[in-house]
């Protein structure tokens, strides 16, 4: 069943609408599981998995009890228009939330998912780095939120799980919010932007799945026997930044192991065909992100390598 | 910092008098902020001349950066152009982080240690403003020095979490008094609005001991508000928006500020009527309006 949770005429004859599919089977009273994506415009791998889910789910209907409700475009104008952010807006929109009812149309539409999603037994929030960064399949939970939501994480299926600082300005993020009201909140990271890894959405897909299956709400089991994440705590992620301006030339995929002094990269100058810098791993450990898109500036981020060397 | 097939990417700054850090000065932050980098070239040429003069306070010194991105305004792009992202949101930087972080780490550097900042800013919701001063409630906010500009308006609000990363609220953290001056304007340059921000930065310069300034031009008595307590008037209908009042227009309750009209047959859907006295403090200003969007922010009397 098709529900609109947020309605709002725009200038030229045209309703802006956010919608999710309610999927139901069984108990009424049962177990409520939400799948969002589509909060910045130019992340599409939501799309495949939330279209995946409820293809699956729907064909398999008997096979759920409770409640499977999918959200697959937060931010309907970014995705149409292939931004990021909301048109017109300045603020990227996983900073604005609760939302504020009096304020904005982005703030007032912040508002309205919060007050539609919180309650549910499980959110996943489903992301999908942007077009400067490739991310292995990969949870991400705030240290403050640890111990309550890893073991969740642990059951999606996924490589890692990135157990990362608090900060002030990610207390304005959805996951924060609702995990603030109780609601337990996964972000999912992976791919790329701009562009669909069917292999990692099939992933996800099966990862919610036995998720779901282990919450109750599922009778399926897995087919295959799902991965157990490497899990990340206690601040032992290195960021490799471009020292200079260039085109940082890569041959490696992320998801990998690479060991302390491994070359990652170069940063070159195209027009004296000289190498700027040699990029190196400074530690052994896991390669969990690199670099999509070659031009660089000072400080770009290349890389992300989860130390090892203390495990 | 090198670029990888554009010019180096400089920051500059003009530097007045000799002594203590006692007034840094930021400009355009963002690559639209031409009101802001107009406001600031203003005030380079017009220190400039006063310095010639010796007319700069002894012991005192005054710093003014009129643009921390001219990449972006060399491209027509509010943001960095690279990433989007936006350098005033990236405080107080970090120098071994992104692009845009180590922009506010060097910028960061260079105006801590002041004992007061202005930045010449915009806001994230297109519209016109009465000129104002603008503070963040931190417990470090100098409501009495801000009535020094002699603007209109003095305003405080409570930071948000995504204010955080605001020039303005590390400034305050690190103990320097910041000021957010908007100068009514954004993407056009407008004598009048940029005229009177320049005499009000002038008029604070010469009120704190800063400079020995000859004429004030006429001030106001600054009204201080919090803005939790300006009435929001939004868009009952999407539609063309026509504008009847202006950013200051004084404004009777039943008078009408706007109409929304139907885009394709031309009748009014909407007839935008305060509902008290009061004056225009915020006015949208783009052509067309979504449904709730914030259309007036009125100071009720």
């Amino acid at each position: 069943m098709m529900k609109t949770i947020v309605s709002t005429e725009l200038p030229i004859d045209e309703q802006f609408r956010i919608r999710k599919n309610v999927i139901q089977n069984g108990r009424n009273d049962g177990l409520r599981f939400c799948v969002v994506t589509g909060t910045h415009g130019d992340e599409l791998e939501g799309q495949m998995v939330c279209y995946e889910l409820a293809h699956i789910v729907s064909e398999r209907i008997s096979s759920l009890d409770g409640t499977l409700e999918i959200y697959p475009a937060l931010n309907p104008l970014g995705i149409d228009t292939i931004q990021r952010g909301i048109p017109n807006f300045d603020l990227d929109m996983n900073r604005i939330f609760p939302g504020d009812p009096q304020g904005t149309m982005a703030e007032q539409t912040a508002h309205a998912i919060i007050e539609d999603i919180k309650g549910a037994d499980m959110v996943i929030d489903i992301h999908s780095s942007n077009l400067y960064l490739r991310e292995t399949p990969q949870v991400r939970i705030n240290v403050q939120d640890s111990k309550w939501l890893v073991p969740f994480a642990e059951r999606l299926g996924m490589d890692f799980v990135w157990v990362h600082g608090a900060a002030t300005v990610l207390e304005a993020t959805l996951a924060h919010s609702l995990n603030a009201t109780g609601t337990p909140c996964l972000v999912v990271e992976m791919g790329v932007g701009q562009r669909i890894n069917h292999k990692m959405c099939r992933r996800l897909v099966e990862g919610i799945l036995h998720l779901m299956q282990t919450m109750g709400m599922w009778k399926e089991s897995p087919k295959d026997r799902l991965p157990q994440p490497l899990v990340c705590e206690g601040d032992r992620v290195t960021f490799l930044n471009a020292e200079t301006s260039g085109v940082f030339l890569t041959e490696l995929k992320c998801g990998i192991n690479v060991s302390r002094g491994q070359t990652i990269g170069q940063i070159v100058d195209p027009l004296r065909g000289r190498v700027l810098s040699t990029v190196s791993s400074p530690v052994d450990g896991y390669l969990f992100t690199i670099r999509a898109y070659p031009i660089v500036y000072e400080g770009s981020l290349m890389a992300r390598i989860f130390n090892t060397e203390e495990a | 910092m090198t670029s990888p097939c554009r010019d180096n990417f400089r920051v500059k700054g003009y530097r007045f008098g000799e002594g203590e850090k006692t007034l840094a000065i930021v400009g355009a932050m963002r690559g639209d902020e031409v009101q802001q980098q107009y406001i600031c070239s203003q005030l380079v040429n017009r220190l400039t001349m006063l310095e010639q003069r010796g007319g700069i306070a002894e012991g005192k010194s005054i710093l003014i950066i009129p643009s921390c991105n001219p990449f972006s305004m060399n491209v027509n792009r509010r943001f960095w152009a690279m990433d989007n992202t936006d350098i005033n949101r990236m405080f107080p930087g970090y120098d071994q982080g992104e692009t845009t972080q180590r922009i506010a780490s060097a910028v960061f550097s260079a105006l801590n240690g002041f004992e007061y900042g202005i930045q010449l800013a915009s806001y994230y919701v297109p519209g016109d403003f009465i000129p104002h001063v603008r503070m963040l409630q931190t417990g470090y906010e100098d409501v009495e020095t801000a009535r020094l500009f002699g603007m209109k308006y003095v305003t405080t609000y409570q930071p948000r979490p995504f204010d955080t990363t605001l020039l303005n609220y590390n400034w305050q953290l690190w103990s320097t008094k910041a000021f957010s001056v908007y100068a009514g304007q954004t993407d056009r340059i407008d004598l009048n609005t940029s005229g009177e921000t320049i005499d009000a930065i002038f008029r604070m310069m010469t009120r704190t001991g800063i400079i020995n300034y000859g004429s004030l031009g006429a001030a106001y008595e600054s009204i201080c508000i919090d803005e939790a307590s300006l009435q929001h008037i939004k868009a009952r209908h999407a539609g063309i928006f026509y504008r009847l009042v202006d950013a200051g227009s004084r404004v009777a309750s039943g008078e009408s500020l706007a109409h929304i009209i139907d885009p394709y047959n031309g009748q009014i859907l909407s007839d935008i009527k305060a509902t008290a006295e009061g004056t225009v403090f915020f006015a949208h200003h783009r052509p067309v309006v979504f449904q709730n969007a914030l259309l007036f922010m009125i100071h009720v009397i």
